[in-house]
């Protein structure tokens, strides 16, 4: 596996981090929250890796704008 | 009679209510914020004020900039649509000591159905059936396990004070419980300023169906049938239509002056809508009440040819019932609604851009509200509808058959729509057989996918 970039489905606002920089995560974890039109957009890991974060709680978003990367173990 | 009314909301709501206005011969008064200035609806009302940057706690929900521009403007009554301030009972007590009417029910019944629990309660209390609930929960992590074995599993998990399904979390067992807790918490906290959650026993595939309730000041309430709003997608509505499909006509009369009775009782004052769930052995079960205005009003309009807006304004003014309504009101054929989004129709994940097309559709039978038109932004301010298409026929059949002509026939570019998810769910032979529950939206994602 290679490093792969999260990029941002939506266009809206980081509302929450829920994993750590840095953090080993695995397929599957929710890494993040985005708000777009009063949705709750949840970003999760599409592989394991450690997790690098591009972004900030707050910090609004467009399309592709990368959220994430995650560095394979 | 009230004279200037301002209309605290934007695009699709506010241009109905200010139809209704024009039709009462009321003068309007449209808000907007910064995100809003392009909108039709403030050509089509007597003034336009701006009341704030884009974000929606900055201007549509800003109590004191929506007070201000009502008082800048001379306004002796305030419209708040539906979202934003419309169920908010401190808004609505300002608006009655500061400006002039609220155009609602009296600020204490948003207050008392505004609280879910305890809306439940008082229903219970008069009869109403009501699903296995819980007591409003604060922090306790100890109570809330307490409480949900004692509603049993599955349940859901609902915000106290809110709605329009914003915070909503299904648990199926102990192990889900916390995180679903701490997740709907932390939503609603930023959604409705208050973080008290309840659990409600889920009820597995029902039936959204829910009444129209027109009451006045005088003490007379009556009931304008109802709408299946069953699906849903995240616990939102997307497809409405009345009269009910395929529905134990018995048992919902007999429903329907019960609540009718419950209202009169406790002396309810305005418009209004009782939600109830339908579960698949024909049991009805009080969800909750909304007190204003409903996103799918047109559905009863269409059928009934009652002009609901026009209706609540004129109770606010203190008017009766009896002089606005005919002593009879039939059910004329059948109609739907379904709610265009801007979300792409596979994950239904919201879509902002520029309307470079947006050409709603026209037809027989066919009514459109919308806010938006061709050119203006959708941005990620606010919800996703861009229009609502309803469709009236004389039979279920043929209203189905003109809503698909007209979503086939609208006409929208610059950003994603959920119309091919709208026809996929008309043209399935579950819809078409009037089997829906909440589920069903789901499903046929599924199957599609």
């Amino acid at each position: 596996m290679s490093r792969i970039d999260i990029p941002s489905a939506v266009a809206g606002t980081v509302w929450q981090i829920t994993a750590d920089a840095g953090a080993q995560v695995g397929a599957g974890d929710i890494l993040m929250i985005l708000e777009s039109m009063k949705l709750e957009i949840e970003v999760s890991a599409p592989q394991a890796g450690t997790l690098r974060l591009a972004v900030a709680e707050g910090q609004v978003v467009s399309v592709g704008d990368i959220l994430a990367t995650l560095d394979p173990a | 009679m009230v004279h200037k009314v301002v209309v605290a909301n934007r695009r699709a709501a506010a241009a109905r209510v200010i139809r209704a206005l024009r039709g009462l011969g009321i003068r309007s008064v449209a808000l907007y914020s910064d995100a809003d200035a392009d909108a039709p609806y403030l050509a089509e009302a007597d003034e336009a004020v701006r009341v704030g940057p884009a974000p929606a706690a900055a201007s549509y929900l800003n109590r004191d900039a929506v007070i201000e521009a009502a008082r800048s403007v001379g306004a002796d009554a305030v419209h708040p649509g539906y979202g934003f301030l419309a169920e908010d009972p401190a808004f609505a007590e300002r608006v009655e000591l500061e400006i002039g009417r609220f155009i609602g029910p009296s600020p204490s019944w948003i207050a008392r159905m505004g609280h879910k629990p305890r809306a439940r309660a008082l229903m219970a209390r008069h009869g109403l059936a009501v699903g296995g609930g819980s007591e409003p929960l604060g922090d306790d992590d100890a109570a809330l396990f307490l409480e949900a074995e004692r509603v049993g599993y599955p349940l859901i998990v609902k915000p106290a004070l809110g709605g329009g399904g914003i915070g909503m979390v299904v648990v199926r067992h102990a192990g889900e419980l916390a995180a679903a807790a701490r997740r709907a918490r932390s939503t609603v906290r930023r959604a409705f300023g208050n973080d008290a959650i309840y659990l409600e026993r889920l009820v597995e595939r029902p039936r959204h169906i829910e009444l129209q309730i027109v009451a006045d000041r005088h003490g007379t309430v009556r009931t304008l049938f109802e709408r299946d709003c069953s699906l849903q997608r995240r616990h939102q509505k997307l497809i409405e239509e009345g009269p009910a499909p395929a529905i134990d006509r018995a048992a919902l009369d007999a429903l329907t002056g019960r609540v009718a009775a419950v209202l009169a009782d406790i002396g309810y004052d305005s418009i209004g809508t009782v939600e109830t769930l339908l579960d698949a052995d024909g049991n009805f079960r009080f969800i909750e009440m909304n007190t204003r205005l409903q996103v799918e009003h047109g559905v009863t309009e269409a059928i009934t040819g009652v002009d609901l807006v026009a209706t609540q304004i004129r109770i606010a003014a203190g008017e009766r019932l009896a002089d606005l309504l005919p002593t009879t009101i039939a059910a004329t054929g059948h109609a739907i609604e379904a709610r265009v989004c801007a979300e792409d129709p596979d994950r239904f994940l919201p879509s902002t851009g520029v309307l470079e097309v947006f050409r709603p559709p026209a037809g027989p039978g066919v009514r459109i509200e919308t806010g938006f038109a061709e050119g203006n932004a959708v941005t990620p301010h606010y919800d996703s509808l861009l229009a609502k298409v309803i469709a009236h026929g004389d039979t279920r059949a043929q209203a189905i058959a003109r809503l698909d002509a007209a979503l086939a026939g609208f006409a929208v570019a610059g950003v994603h729509s959920n119309i091919p998810a709208l026809r996929r769910a008309l043209a399935s032979p579950a819809f078409q057989a009037g089997r829906v529950h909440t589920g069903l939206l789901a499903e046929i994602g599924e199957h599609q996918a």
